[in-house]
């Protein structure tokens, strides 16, 4: 998820030229408050025209509880935006309220049940109420973590190892899996260090992520490199798939590869290895 | 309406600049980098905005710096809900 700010049109127009899974628009912290007018226009307008092809288009709205936030949802459901990303998300009620703000202009526009939310986890509440906030509405598709803000709640700063969001992490993860939506990662903010950026990247495909947030298109590689799975997977996932397939020829609940029963688990995994394959591109439903 | 402003000086975007004017219609001036290939585009839809929103006299300043159309149209509608208070969201 590439995060542009929404006052700035030359890389909102040019942001799809990179091929990020998803497209982050920003009217939160990237634009000052002198500019919260100009930017949802922008974003309004921009969502409305650019074609994006089959990129996913998240607009980052500010809180509801500041002047701002209502007209950023009205104005960005009514251009059709996928996925409201909620900043700052501390308890399920707040989820609740975006829903029904949400509900409130698509009933106007009729298109009851078009936007997905995403909450954005940034502060040790928020962390405490993960899987409330990741079930508080059928709109849910994904929580993610916000480290600058939680590291700061936690009377703590960032460092390479990662060592201070391993809690937050693993919570969020949980949360989202428990929950059956995705779960996504903080930024990088240093540009200067792609090796600790990759070294991150890794850490959170262990952790079981989904994906990571970026901010610039400089990073997409090494998260499409980390995530992509590997020649030797793809092959042992394909013929775990293809023993699936047969065996539900032949009506059987037993999946064998090379005489060998396979478990659930197993199965579920090459499921996975498949699903990344296909997204990054490097195998097509033919192959299967 | 009052004087405003919106927009910046970047590549790819526009400055508009509205004020009251005290003759009918829109006067539209327009300094822009690729004026002699959409000079009149950009006009037409600068024109088109503002009639939408229900302004027909008017001055407009813009400095085009390789705008989007859907970009002129963001900071037009931003210029003249500044000028006159009236937002265009409930």
């Amino acid at each position: 998820m590439m995060f542009v700010p929404g006052n700035n049109p030359a890389m909102m127009s040019d942001a799809f030229i990179y091929s990020p899974d998803s497209i982050m628009l920003d009217l939160e912290d990237s634009v000052t408050m002198a500019e919260k007018d100009a930017a949802r226009l922008l974003v309004h307008n921009a969502l409305k025209t650019i074609d994006y092809g089959n990129t996913e288009m998240v607009v980052r709205v500010n809180p509801l509880n500041t002047p701002y936030g209502k007209k950023d949802v009205e104005a960005v459901v009514k251009a059709g935006v996928d996925v409201i990303r909620m900043p700052k998300t501390e308890t399920a009620e707040e989820v609740v309220e975006l829903e029904k703000e949400i509900e409130r202009v698509e009933k106007e526009i009729g298109c009851l049940g078009r936007t997905q939310i995403m909450a954005a986890i940034e502060s040790t509440k928020g962390i405490i109420n993960a899987y409330a906030i990741a079930t508080a509405s059928k709109r849910m598709m994904g929580i993610a973590l916000g480290a600058e803000d939680y590291c700061a709640n936690l009377k703590t700063q960032r460092t390479p190892s990662g060592d201070e969001l391993l809690l937050a992490r693993e919570t969020i993860v949980v949360a989202a899996r428990a929950a059956g939506i995705y779960a996504l990662d903080t930024v990088y903010s240093n540009l200067n260090d792609m090796e600790t950026f990759r070294k991150e990247v890794e850490l959170i495909k262990r952790l079981g992520f989904d994906g990571k947030s970026i901010i610039n298109p400089r990073q997409i590689e090494i998260i499409n490199e980390v995530f992509t799975p590997t020649e030797k997977e793809i092959e042992k996932a394909k013929t775990i798939v293809a023993a699936i397939k047969e065996a539900a020829a032949k009506g059987s609940g037993v999946i064998a590869v090379n005489g060998k029963m396979v478990d659930k688990p197993v199965v579920t995994r090459a499921e996975h290895t498949i699903e990344l394959a296909l997204a990054a591109g490097v195998i097509t439903e033919e192959d299967l | 309406m009052k004087k405003a402003f919106a927009g910046t000086l970047e590549s790819g975007d526009i400055m508009i600049q509205i004020e009251p004017s005290d003759k009918e219609g829109l006067q539209i001036n327009l300094d822009s980098t690729v004026a002699y290939q959409f000079g009149e585009q950009i006009k037409s839809v600068i024109a088109e905005t503002l009639k939408n929103l229900d302004i027909n006299n008017a001055v407009v300043n813009a400095t085009d710096k390789g705008a989007l159309d859907c970009t002129i149209r963001a900071r037009v509608t931003a210029a003249a809900v500044r000028a006159t208070g009236k937002d265009v969201w409930a």
